[in-house]
């Protein structure tokens, strides 16, 4: 009997971290997702791929708290956050960047991850990690975009995630700091944390994640690897469109 | 934060508490050197929600008006001391704060011209005829009140003193930096985990117990008033002026705004009204031209270039 039981607990893989189900989130009569499901695992990247409009920024907006679905159940770690608002999301563990860098203009780029930082975090090293340290003092208006993409990412640090969604942080990016990006992404997967990371280069999402979701019209039209996606039919209409009838 | 606190403290709030302690000694017009106080508390407690959450409420006299009926309206209808009518005034604007904490859903100008209206509903409710029996309504009040010139005075600046230690802490505090990224974008404080809504309704109420306290001191030093001089427009005006050119945000902004602005309204405004509207004029241009920050911001300025 014991010795069953320890058998269960090795074959049944560990309850999801995000567990979002059936999601939707209407804009006047515009459905921009539509019964949406999704699963991260502790550890996991998941990339959220999909054309423009096709609603992974608005399931990110969901899932974090600054938009509220018409309908749906979002989890983390077993614990409902629907309902929930922003704050209490990111102090229940849900950390974001934004596709545009959202920085706290009148702060210093310290100051920025300090309003945000848990107890205990230490926010030099989180610089130092993200390569700010040396911009600490200095306004936040005076670092460029890229820096302040980083920012955005260190600011998400500093309130110790468990879930991390990244929304297109690899744009504008050159291939070194992407390749450092894809680095520390990984790290973080490795020490635990959940990533769902949103982004429009195929090159950088096959280097960090595990599966992909493609979205289409707020609905997911597939769920796999990468490589598996390119060869799905419905993923390629939808990224190249469909193929013209051949005339008989 | 201790540090910061202190020395700011150390640098303006007591010398300003210091001369105004002196001045009934050097200058004798005790109604001016209590107008410079009130104004005073007004500017920084328009500082508190206007410098650590952008909201401008245009319609911020209604809690000095709210503070001032508060207290005649206690004196009125009970039989409490004076000293407790003031904190009555002061629970009347926090009340009247919450009741109006709904209004601070909306952005900019809807914000400003809501509380305007907000303030003249409260204006038109006490003047009303009807309630003649309760508020005076637009007969005013007149207070059998002992005149304690000395007593109102020192009370306004013991409130002032509470203010401008809230915006000191404000601006060293954890809580203030919250507020001040907040202010600067909003979503995204809430994803870093800052409660939003929560910090807004401090430093609203904060801001609204500051005037109510001060309209009741206002009332206590002139016992007989009509609703429309407490709930005059150019208190809000002034409040929001006096902070703007001297810096929102800062300590010594709204001090430097109350001293150069009303000082000129007193030295030329009452003498020669006409050069005092051009003077005032120009004076507000070159600001938004020059200091859109306020000119407290010129320290930072020379700061950071030096």
């Amino acid at each position: 009997m014991a010795d069953g039981a320890r058998a269960d607990t090795r074959t049944t893989p560990p309850p999801p971290l995000l567990r979002v189900t059936g999601i939707v989130k209407r804009f006047g009569g515009f459905t921009a997702l539509d019964g949406i499901d999704l699963t991260v695992r502790a550890g996991e990247i998941v990339g959220l791929i999909g054309p423009n409009g096709s609603g992974k920024t608005t399931l990110i907006n969901v899932v974090s708290g600054l938009l509220s679905a018409n309908a749906g159940e979002i989890s983390l770690d077993g614990r409902s956050l629907t309902g929930l608002p922003a704050h209490r999301r990111s102090a229940a563990g849900i950390g974001r960047t934004f596709q545009i860098p959202k920085p706290f203009a009148s702060l210093s780029v310290r100051q920025n991850l300090e309003v945000a930082a848990r107890d205990g975090v230490d926010i030099d090293a989180v610089l130092a990690d993200v390569e700010l340290d040396r911009h600490a003092a200095r306004p936040v208006s005076d670092l460029n975009s890229v820096s302040q993409k980083l920012l955005d990412l260190a600011r998400a640090l500093v309130t110790r995630p468990t879930l991390l969604l990244v929304d297109e942080l690899a744009c504008g990016l050159n291939p070194v700091e992407l390749a450092r990006v894809a680095e520390r992404l990984r790290a973080l997967a490795a020490a635990g944390i959940g990533l769902v990371v949103v982004e429009h280069l195929m090159s950088f999402i096959d280097s960090i994640t595990d599966r992909v979701v493609v979205m289409n019209a707020g609905r997911e039209i597939f769920g796999g690897r990468l490589r598996d996606a390119v060869q799905d039919r419905d993923v390629v209409e939808v990224f190249l469109g469909a193929p013209e009838p051949v005339a008989a | 934060m201790r540090k910061g606190f202190v020395r700011e403290t150390a640098l303006v709030l007591l010398p300003l508490v210091v001369v105004l302690a002196v001045m009934p000694w050097l200058y004798n017009n005790q109604l001016l050197l209590l107008n410079i106080v009130v104004f005073l508390v007004l500017a920084q407690g328009l500082n508190l929600t206007y410098g650590f959450s952008g909201y401008l409420p245009f319609g911020y006299v209604g809690f000095f008006g709210a503070g001032a009926y508060g207290f005649a309206l206690t004196l009125m209808h009970t039989a409490a001391p004076p000293l407790l009518a003031v904190l009555v005034g002061g629970v009347a604007a926090l009340l009247a704060g919450l009741v109006l904490a709904p209004l601070l859903r909306l952005q900019g100008a809807y914000f400003g011209l809501a509380s305007l209206a907000a303030a003249e509903a409260l204006r038109h409710v006490i003047a009303n005829q009807d309630l003649s029996e309760i508020t005076g309504g637009p007969y005013g009040v007149r207070l059998d009140v002992p005149f304690r010139p000395v007593l109102t005075y020192g009370l306004a600046i013991g409130i002032l003193v509470l203010v401008m230690g809230l915006v000191a802490w404000l601006r060293q505090s954890r809580f203030g930096l919250r507020l001040r990224a907040a202010r600067d974008n909003p979503v995204s404080a809430a994803t870093a985990g800052i409660d939003v809504v929560h910090g807004r309704l401090v430093v609203w109420l904060a801001s609204a117990t500051a005037a109510g306290l001060i309209g009741a001191v206002y009332a206590w030093s002139a016992p007989t008033f009509f609703p429309e001089a407490v709930f005059d427009l150019s208190f809000s005006i002034f409040a929001i002026v006096f902070t703007l050119f001297g810096g929102a945000g800062t300590l010594v902004g709204p001090v430097i705004g109350v001293v150069v602005l009303y000082g000129a309204y007193n030295v030329i405004g009452v003498s020669a009204p006409k050069y005092f509207q051009l003077v005032y004029g120009l004076l507000i241009m070159a600001l938004v031209l020059f200091f859109p920050a306020g000119l407290a911001s010129l320290a930072v300025r020379r700061r950071r270039d030096g």
